[in-house]
């Protein structure tokens, strides 16, 4: 088994990029659902 | 509550992924034989690969809503753009980055200006400035107009990434599925491998469309809301 730490170095990066965005995405969506969220009970308050 | 048609597809598409990702770990590292020159070193190209075709389909797909676009004046298609640049830059930064890992014990040196790297490094740049123009330019119709033309001359380095190994003398190995032909010399297993792996990819970028564009359909409810807002004020 040669050269292991290449191999198992390529798999990480690709799950982490992936990881990486889909958290990155799911930050967003829930910042966006809390501004919605506060928005409209603003409009329903007024 | 009743499911959105995209929350069922991003519903449908992860539960085929929760299948298919186990099973193309499988055929990457078990199921395909050992190469017999590169050893274990070639199981990369079983995820290189589909990150570099993977990102080709979805820059197409740029490509093709920027012109719907372009014709129908159409938001949904304009943001659809927006959401499968963003895959295809991060499934080609999974291509350029897994690419000099194997480069370095194959061809002794992480990085070479061959045609294919460096066109293909092109490709990825023009797609980031293209997020970046997203993120500077007004969100109006005229900076959408801008970007989908943008966009569509971009496509024109794809075929240039892909046929440079012919066109020009590359150390980059030849093709093995798409021109590669039968006799590429790729064993039926690490073929059947690599197309399950392309498949799996496929649906991942299909999944992970899906879950972009729920955040962009609540981005527009957000720009509404606010939109309503500002005129109540006024």
């Amino acid at each position: 088994m040669e050269n292991m730490e290449y191999l198992f170095s390529a798999y990480t990066v690709v799950w982490l990029l992936i990881f990486g965005y889909m958290f990155s995405v799911s930050r967003r969506q829930k910042a966006i659902d809390k501004k919605i969220v506060q928005l409209e009970e603003m409009g329903s308050d007024a | 509550m009743k499911k959105t048609k995209l929350e069922r597809a991003e519903l449908i598409s992860g539960a085929l992924l929760f299948i298919l990702m186990p099973l193309a770990i499988y055929m990457a590292f078990i199921y395909a034989p050992t190469e017999k020159t590169m050893g274990d070193l070639q199981r990369i190209l079983y995820f290189h690969v589909p990150c570099g075709i993977i990102s080709f389909v979805a820059f197409f797909v740029v490509a093709g809503y920027s012109i719907a676009f372009l014709r129908t004046r159409n938001r949904w298609y304009d943001r659809i753009a927006l959401c499968s640049a963003e895959l295809g830059v991060l499934f080609g930064l999974g291509n350029l980055i897994t690419g000099p890992i194997w480069a370095k014990p194959a061809w002794n040196t992480w990085w070479s200006w061959d045609p294919r790297l460096t066109s293909m490094l092109v490709l990825i740049l023009f797609y980031i400035a293209y997020l970046m123009l997203r993120s500077f330019v007004e969100d109006d119709d005229k900076g959408s107009r801008f970007a989908a033309v943008y966009a569509i001359v971009g496509i024109v380095d794809i075929p240039i990434v892909y046929f440079s190994i012919w066109f020009w003398r590359t150390i980059h190995p030849t093709p093995v599925i798409f021109g590669g032909g039968e006799d590429s010399g790729l064993h039926p297993d690490m073929r059947l491998a690599l197309n399950i792996c392309f498949l799996t990819f496929f649906v991942l970028y299909l999944f992970l469309l899906f879950v972009r564009m729920r955040l962009e359909k609540s981005n527009e409810k957000l720009r509404e809301i606010e939109k309503k807002i500002a005129f109540s004020q006024n």
